[in-house]
């Protein structure tokens, strides 16, 4: 059977949830085979064994805590001409997508990103992809060497599957250097999900007026246990950190439920939240763009509607 | 201080943007194009760097690079105008189609050629959305990558950036020569003032073909890619939602949905 390499995303011995999606996916086509950079392995291989992955390779070179996208593009590029996999999968993500880059250059590779799906073909792996704000969506694939595709977090729902997760030790051919971490600061963000993997979104726009009034989106993300998101306008004015930003130069996200909160739905917030499998909209503006999206909407005031929403779900709990 | 920002001009994000039926790639001549937004925040920084580095007393020259058909001069233009001081513009039919990894190739190309000390780009395209350039160039060109900065602080031959991660920052630092990549928050684009806008019309823009860059015109345009579409179609437009006015009672309406998609 086709043997499938699948780069891991954790934070120390914590799998990522899309790690656990494309292990899943990886099933679609054959073994799957987890690469793990750094540290917390052992702890992380009973998650990965859970959801069927045959095989894991650990890296725990100290370069992979020390220098950033270059080693594991290094070793993914050693073990595609090891193993000669007929796929290489990662996530969607900021970083995902440039060790996909490097990694293409190193085995002269097509690579595919933001895949929101991916089902073999006779030519190989077709990607979908859903481009240009979500209006078009387009099927490619890759036609020359080994397929590298970064799949967007929250495209395959994770299914359980027992695997054996065998670890064979693995470590860095060549020597790392480059850019060189210096130091890592996490910003505060409590118990919330986060932003790209979570299943329920509540994002506030320009209606929400401003940084207080924008509390009441934190309130019924909490209620909800969703993560918070931002329009642009609210994180250009400042009332929001710039990293919830969701959209055309922000994030993407797919989850199953996105609540816009205030937001009109300009093209460029589209962009970035088109995916999502259920959409609801609260805003005073009945022309506003977001319900041609909305599978349900309400033309109300957020600071009407939002409260009594938050009473009602109290009462549901 | 060699400076060269790469720039791809992209649809407007506003206009109806398609791909050809023929090939699949971006049908380029129904929309007006414009430099990527997140290009000009990579032309800004390297600005602010070069004025810094004058100001310290070092030469420095911003140098815009990019590649497209004879209409990207209109991005180049712009370039020049927020002040850039000359451009390189990778032109030849024979590039129509490349993919990611065939342009960073071609790019690498031009980029060795000419010689830098530093090279920015955008995080993204806001057309393919790849984000991928930045490190594909540094691979290519063997030399740091420093991406997806939303601070850069120069200091001799030593670069320190902060970049954002999904859950904060990194602080990372290399030396020079290096391709960064930046993010929106780093800084605000300046428009062209009008002596700008005069002072561009006399700027130098060099063209080269694929010949002039030594080039393989078998690794690029869509004979060169690595990638190829399948198929491409319209998103059917969303099946409409029920959209109720609020009469008093709208946040329990969103309960009541919520609670029969089980989602309360």
């Amino acid at each position: 059977m086709a043997e499938i390499l699948v780069l891991a995303e954790h934070v120390d011995d914590d799998v990522k949830k899309v790690t656990l999606e494309l292990i899943t996916l990886a099933r679609r086509f054959g073994e799957p085979s987890v690469v793990w950079t750094g540290s917390g392995a052992e702890q992380g291989q009973a998650r990965c064994a859970e959801y069927g992955a045959a095989k894991m390779y650990v890296a725990a070179d100290a370069a992979f805590d020390d220098y950033v996208v270059a080693p594991a593009a290094a070793l993914l590029a050693q073990l595609v001409r090891e193993k000669s996999p007929a796929l290489v999968l990662l996530a969607g993500t900021a970083q995902g997508k440039e060790v996909a880059g490097r990694l293409a250059v190193k085995i002269d590779s097509g690579v595919l990103t933001d895949a929101v799906d991916l089902q073999p073909g006779d030519d190989g792996p077709v990607a979908e992809q859903s481009i240009f704000g979500g209006a078009t969506i387009v099927h490619s694939r890759v036609r020359r060497g080994t397929p590298i595709v970064a799949m967007r977090p929250n495209a395959v729902a994770p299914e359980p599957e027992p695997g054996a997760a065998e670890v064979a030790q693995v470590s860095l051919a060549e020597q790392a250097n480059g850019a060189k971490v210096t130091n890592r600061v996490v910003a505060e963000r409590g118990e919330r999900p986060d932003l790209t993997e979570a299943s329920i979104v509540v994002s506030g726009g320009r209606g929400t007026g401003g940084a207080v009034g924008f509390q009441i989106i934190e309130t019924l993300a909490d209620s909800l246990n969703a993560a918070v998101g931002a329009s642009r306008a609210v994180t250009d004015a400042g009332w929001y950190p710039h990293q919830f930003q969701v959209g055309q130069t922000g994030k993407t996200v797919s989850p199953q439920l996105y609540m816009a909160v205030g937001i009109s739905g300009a093209i460029q917030h589209r962009a970035g939240m088109q995916t999502s499998k259920t959409i609801i909209a609260v805003n005073k503006d009945p022309e506003a763009p977001i319900f041609e999206l909305a599978d349900f909407g309400v033309v109300g005031d957020l600071f009407k509607v939002v409260p009594q929403l938050l009473e009602e779900i109290a009462k549901r709990k | 201080m060699n400076i060269v920002v790469c720039v791809k001009q992209v649809p407007d994000t506003w206009a109806e943007r398609k791909l050809k039926p023929a090939d699949g790639t971006l049908d380029r001549a129904s929309v007006d194009g414009l430099i990527n937004e997140l290009d000009e925040y990579a032309i800004e920084e390297g600005l602010q760097i070069a004025e810094a580095q004058r100001a310290a007393g070092n030469e420095a020259e911003v140098t815009i690079l990019t590649m497209g058909p004879d209409k990207v001069t209109e991005s180049i233009r712009k370039a020049l105008s927020m002040g850039a001081d000359r451009a390189v513009h990778l032109l030849d039919d024979g590039l129509a189609g490349s993919d990611a990894l065939s342009t960073s190739y071609a790019l690498a190309k031009v980029l060795t050629g000419t010689g830098f000390d530093l090279v920015i780009c955008g995080s993204e395209s806001t057309d393919a959305r790849m984000g991928v350039m930045a490190s594909m160039l540094a691979e290519r060109l063997n030399v740091p990558q420093v991406s997806l900065a939303s601070k850069v602080e120069i200091d001799g031959s030593a670069i320190r950036v902060r970049r954002v991660s999904e859950d904060g920052y990194f602080e990372v630092e290399a030396s020079l020569p290096a391709v960064i990549s930046v993010v929106e928050k780093i800084n605000e684009p300046r428009y062209p003032s009008f002596k700008g806008i005069m002072a561009a019309k006399k700027k130098p823009v060099q063209t080269m073909t694929l010949a002039d860059a030594g080039i393989d015109p078998a690794a690029v345009g869509l004979g060169g890619a690595a990638t190829e579409v399948v198929d491409h179609t319209q998103r059917p437009p969303r099946e409409a939602g029920t959209i109720v006015k609020d009469e008093g009672d709208g946040g329990v309406k969103v309960a009541e949905f919520l609670a029969a998609r089980k989602f309360i």
